[in-house]
């Protein structure tokens, strides 16, 4: 179970995120929607130890997230796909998804695991020998959600996966967090396709400049007037 | 064969050689800058540090009965350490507070300290390294090839094929490879940056520590200010071949060696004595000014592209 409390996050003097809390129970997609600038990805960041916090805890397992060296939170079984894919783009395919696995201890799986990832996605393995900048955006998506999972992750943090994505496309990536979600892995969503995140989503945040306006089942939220004019333009 | 062609390739060999030694203190310049983007200024002076060491070792070694070259072992971990020292103490700290115009004021504050610092304990004079090694001359019909050359290229070539199987296939590698690309995700993979960095500074450090073997088997003569022109050459050829590209910086390196030498041999006769071999270094920062309005990018450099 990861559980946020009264968080606070600054760049210099500005203030990004504004004491909030919130938890992700294990084996629920949780989605944190919100305008650009909301806090959004601060607030993933700060999870994973990329910026620091200014005040709050972040537990993960029992575990202090805010004193834990950010490079050793992938051993704890959480892994992060941040915004904008940040694949190694001179990298291979298949030497992005090696870098996955970094963290493992025992290394005699990736062999497995590599199957298991081009199983999901297939065009990754058509592509396993082409540098990661070759890809096309969604491609490139595949490919951050793939080194992800090759890390053996309980939960992901997806920051963003639709950005910049055809239709199609956002809804390939979605039936592939569904099948995550099937099989057990523990989902924090962070989304501007809002509608896209609520329908797949159990519960969800809403952030409004750094605070928590609203939470609740994903889909009252759905169906809640206030959000459906704000996010759903409708 | 020849005369003339003869002393073409005999040319040829030595700027092999000399660009050798380039090219392994290019390494150091280019995997540094390809990691934390500075350009560690005091890189050249890890050569000088190498050599005074190799100096101060090798009558030890010797009367231990072992062979000079030893010396090569306490140069290397030397260098490492000054290298290591040099990044946690004063780089590390500047990077972390300042932004990348401190960082470069830093590094030459470093190379001054480190020529200076020599200087007040050894002196400004040159002083003769030991002979490291004797080899027989290689003689293929009327062309001469001294061994020294040989040894020199052929360990540089051993060096850096090593050092690419080594990035390309090892863990670690990998990982400094991912660092020099991006450090976020590269945290997000589990890889602890710091260390990596450190390990970059020290490979190359231990590069510079070769070289200056490689350097003094062939001119055995140090003082402090050895590296700064060394260094200069090295970096005008981690620019020639891509500055962050390894490959490039082996090319570079090996280019810049031979333009100075076929300068320093024909530009005389070439230019009727107008132009003389004093001129071979503005040549070679000639080159420099080429590249970086031609393929600002390096003869093996990608271009940096903006990420979004």
């Amino acid at each position: 179970m990861l559980e946020v409390k009264n968080l606070s996050v600054s760049y210099g003097a500005i203030e990004a995120v504004k004491d909030i809390s919130f938890t992700v129970n294990d084996g629920e997609i949780v989605s944190l929607i919100g305008a650009n600038g909301a806090g959004k990805t601060t607030t993933l960041h700060t999870i994973t130890g990329l910026v620091p916090a200014k005040s709050g805890s972040v537990m993960y397992n029992g575990v202090d997230l805010l004193k834990t060296h950010s490079n050793k939170i992938v051993t704890l079984g959480m892994a992060h796909i941040p915004e904008g894919r940040h694949v190694f783009t001179r990298m291979g395919v298949e030497e992005n998804l090696e870098m996955g696995a970094f963290s493992l201890k025992d290394q005699s799986d990736i062999k497995k695991d590599l199957d298991m990832v081009y199983g999901l996605f297939p065009r990754l393995k058509e592509r396993r020998n082409q540098k990661a900048g070759t890809l096309s955006g969604g491609e490139q998506q595949m490919l951050a959600m793939g080194r992800a999972l090759m890390s053996h992750p309980k939960t992901i943090l997806m920051d963003e996966p639709s950005m910049g994505l055809s239709p199609k496309l956002v809804k390939e990536i979605f039936s592939i967090i569904r099948k995550l979600h099937e099989q057990g892995i523990t989902v924090l969503l962070v989304e501007q396709n809002a509608k896209m995140a609520l329908s797949i989503a159990d519960r969800a945040y809403v952030l409004e400049t750094g605070r928590i306006t609203m939470e609740g089942d994903a889909k009252e939220l759905l169906n809640n007037e206030q959000v459906r004019k704000a996010y759903l333009g409708a | 064969m020849g005369n003339q062609i003869i002393m073409f390739i005999s040319q040829i060999f030595n700027g092999l050689k000399i660009g050798s030694v380039y090219s392994l203190v290019a390494l150091g310049y280019t995997m540094v800058y390809g990691i934390i983007r500075l350009i560690n200024f005091a890189h050249g002076d890890f050569i000088m540090v190498g050599s005074y060491v190799l100096m101060l070792t090798i009558p030890a070694i010797v009367a231990f009965g072992l062979p000079a070259w030893v010396a090569v072992i306490p140069a290397i971990l030397m260098c490492v350490a000054v290298g290591v020292i040099v990044e946690r103490a004063a780089y590390k700290p500047v990077r972390e507070k300042g932004n990348s115009m401190t960082a470069l004021i830093t590094a030459i504050a470093m190379s001054l300290l480190l020529e200076n610092g020599s200087q007040a304990i050894f002196g400004a004079d040159y002083q003769t390294v030991p002979t490291i090694i004797q080899i027989p001359t290689l003689s293929i019909g009327k062309l001469k090839i001294d061994g020294a050359t040989i040894i020199t290229i052929v360990l540089g070539v051993i060096i850096m094929v090593a050092l690419q199987l080594f990035v390309t296939y090892t863990k670690q590698g990998k990982a400094m490879r991912a660092v020099s690309e991006d450090k976020e995700a590269s945290i997000l993979m589990g890889i602890n940056v710091n260390s990596t960095i450190t390990l970059t500074f020290a490979i190359g450090s231990g590069l510079a520590a070769v070289a200056s073997l490689m350097y003094c088997v062939s001119y055995p003569q140090v003082s402090p200010m050895m590296g700064a022109m060394l260094g200069l050459k090295a970096f005008v050829a981690a620019v020639l071949g891509g500055i962050g590209s390894i490959p490039g910086a082996m090319v570079g390196g090996l280019v810049i060696g031979v333009v100075e030498s076929l300068t320093k041999a024909y530009i005389g006769t070439i230019t009727g004595g107008i132009i003389t071999s004093a001129f071979s270094d503005a040549i070679v920062f000639g080159i420099l000014i080429i590249v970086l309005l031609v393929k600002p990018s390096g003869l093996m450099g990608e271009p940096e592209t903006e990420k979004v």
